[in-house]
């Protein structure tokens, strides 16, 4: 006797449903990988189109200017002048984020710690919004604010030498704006670390600041160092307070005061785009934009894929 | 006594003296309260900030009232306000929405629901935290050769790209990556239960997405999605690039289309007001450069402190 199905038929049961259904589970399907794809897309149009007139500025460069590729090294950065010392820019851009790094640092990572550690749930829900709000500040404001606040009213007063607009303040203004982000991402790597290493330490008799800065420190360490890296790859490609705070907006020489003004990478950039609709200077300034984007671009990068795989490395320990 | 009870009785005072330690613990209250102090500072500096910038808008508003925000942009400071900006952020943002939203959250339910853990998706996922990385104004350099250069100016032929139409497809990129990250995180806050219940069920991959595992989500996706736009709407640099007017300009005569005004004509936004004012070198710019950030922290306050109350009304809703 044959094998019967419920149906009382021999044939085999179709089990693969409505083929309408089907069809529209494999559009919208497709629907989503496309818009996933999508992303790769733009990638794709930030590299060439950065790298494409990168290419161009070079050759412009070599070919028109007199001191061909070695106007990348002429003195100070004057674009519209045909001076684009590559060094200029990015000793600014340094100094301005080491600063920003002073400032951010240890507000940020007392914060941390203090919420991470210290603060009783009430605390917590008092004060971690404060970081919020202040993440949420655009960063125009922040430009104004080191410009008519730092400047004159703190800086002048420590030191009358330091003019109208300048690095320092920049520095400082872009720190409190990276404070929020090294605060949150190095909270998370210690709210990561097991409550199992802070009880054994309370254990073996350690006190409570011992715990914190002995033990969980230390076990979140490669988290903490990713959260300031990543601080500072935002600091370099930080725009706008350094466009109203930093000064030098038709070009600078290499400034080693940090409390005279100075153009950096984005700020510099920030100019040429001022500029850019009357087409001022040369081909070859226009070009350098995307030139000096294509290395912010880089140094960004490299910054943001250390501090992924240090944040990967941290998560696969416990 | 004899010399070994003695011996045992200081042994035991050291012991105890030891375990006890000493008497007050400076360190540990001096530690607590630098930390705390730590964090104080920054609620310092947001109080310091938003004090200085109400003080310092304060004569605008005595003297312009309203006309400092309803007026065109002027060459002139006495004459000047800032609605030309307002109703280009207002118009970015919708563009912004409009194209991002849909994009990224159709990305994140692919990556989540959707993608096996292959080389491909990993690539893809990696991708995204980059471009969630780059820099804005690099961005607007993207903007400025794509959007403006090539698609308006070359494809499309116009005389000139820097249309909101270009501001907003370069903002809607910026903001892209960040989108899909916040979708990702509240669908992967759904439990999976509720995916296994559907499936259990008989329903396809789509019927769950669609009637179960969207609807939970949706408070988180609506509140990171809004929290996003307002990052959006405080955004300048890439605009510099991508055609943001910074000087004075006509505004479109009224009953232009709407179609004409995103496709033809300048634009600026507030947060370009708020730069270019603050370069300015004449003294009444400063009061003026305030009540613009002021006007531009009111919008953000807002919007954000509606969210909240909305993502609440929402969850409570889904609890019933």
């Amino acid at each position: 006797m044959q094998a019967r199905n419920v149906l009382g038929t021999s044939a085999p049961l179709d089990l693969s449903g409505d083929p309408r259904r089907l069809r529209k589970e494999r559009n919208v399907r497709w629907l989503f990988l496309s818009a996933a794809v999508f992303t790769i897309l733009v990638s794709v149009a930030i590299v060439l189109s950065l790298v494409g007139e990168a290419v161009a500025f070079l050759q412009s460069i070599a070919s028109e200017i007199d001191e061909g590729l070695g106007s990348l090294m002429a003195d100070g950065w004057f674009p519209r002048r045909d001076r684009f010392d590559l060094r200029t820019i990015i000793w600014h851009t340094l100094s301005v984020s080491i600063i920003a790094m002073l400032v951010a640092t240890p507000l940020g990572l007392g914060a941390a710690v203090y919420l991470s550690e210290y603060a009783r749930p009430g605390v917590r829900r008092v004060l971690k919004p404060v970081l919020e709000v202040l993440a949420g500040i655009p960063s125009v404001v922040l430009g104004y604010f080191a410009l008519r606040f730092i400047t004159p009213d703190i800086l002048r007063n420590l030191w009358d030498t330091a003019q109208q607009s300048n690095l320092m303040a920049a520095g400082i203004g872009v720190g409190i704006l990276i404070i929020p982000l090294v605060s949150s991402v190095s909270e998370d790597a210690m709210q990561a670390v097991p409550r199992a290493l802070r009880e054994a330490s309370y254990g073996l008799g350690a006190k409570k600041w011992h715990t914190s800065v002995r033990v969980v420190f230390p076990a979140a360490l490669s988290g903490i160092v990713a959260a300031l890296i990543l601080g500072l790859s935002r600091a370099i490609g930080e725009t706008m307070v350094v466009a109203i705070a930093a000064g030098a907006t038709g070009g600078s020489l290499l400034q080693l005061n940090p409390l005279y003004g100075g153009q950096t990478m984005t700020g510099a950039m920030a100019s040429l785009a001022i500029g850019s609709d009357q087409v001022a200077g040369g081909v070859a300034a226009f070009q350098s934009l995307f030139f000096v984007g294509l290395l912010l671009f880089l140094m960004t990068l490299v910054l943001n894929i250390g501090s992924e795989r240090l944040v990967r490395r941290f998560r696969q320990r416990y | 006594m004899t010399a070994r009870t003695m011996g045992s009785r200081v042994t035991q005072e050291m012991l105890r003296r030891a375990l006890e330690g000493r008497r007050v613990n400076i360190v540990n209250p001096l530690v607590a309260l630098t930390l705390l102090i730590s964090l104080l500072a920054s609620l310092a500096i947001l109080v310091v900030l938003l004090w200085d910038v109400v003080a310092k808008s304060m004569p605008v508003w005595q003297e312009r009232g309203w006309s400092v925000i309803t007026n065109d942009l002027s060459p002139r400071p006495a004459e000047t306000g800032m609605i030309q900006g307002i109703f280009g952020s207002v118009m970015l943002t919708v563009i912004v929405v409009v194209l991002s939203f849909p994009l990224g959250v159709a990305a994140a339910i692919y990556l989540e629901e959707y993608a096996r853990d292959t080389r491909i998706t990993r690539l893809l996922v990696a991708n995204i935290r980059n471009l969630a990385g780059v820099p804005s104004i690099v961005y607007g350099l993207l903007g400025l050769s794509v959007f403006v250069k090539l698609i308006l100016e070359g494809v499309l032929g116009q005389i000139s790209g820097r249309t909101l139409i270009a501001g907003g497809l370069t903002l809607s990129m910026l903001v892209l990556s960040i989108m899909v990250i916040t979708t990702q995180e509240a669908l992967r806050a759904v439990p999976l239960a509720i995916r296994e219940a559907s499936f259990g069920v008989g329903a396809t991959p789509w019927q769950t997405i669609r009637h179960h595992v969207l609807p939970v989500a949706s408070p988180a996706i609506f509140t990171g999605s809004v929290l996003t736009l307002a990052r959006a709407f405080g955004e300048s640099a890439p605009l510099l690039l991508a055609g943001a007017v910074l000087s004075t300009f006509f505004a479109a005569p009224e009953g232009t289309p709407i179609t004409d005004l995103v496709l033809g004509e300048k634009y600026t936004a507030l947060p370009i007001i708020i730069y270019n004012w603050s370069r300015q070198p004449q003294q009444e710019y400063i009061a003026l450069t305030a009540a613009a950030i002021v006007a531009l922290l009111v919008i953000l306050l807002v919007v954000n402190t509606g969210t909240i109350l909305a993502r609440d009304a929402l969850e409570r809703r889904n609890r019933m």
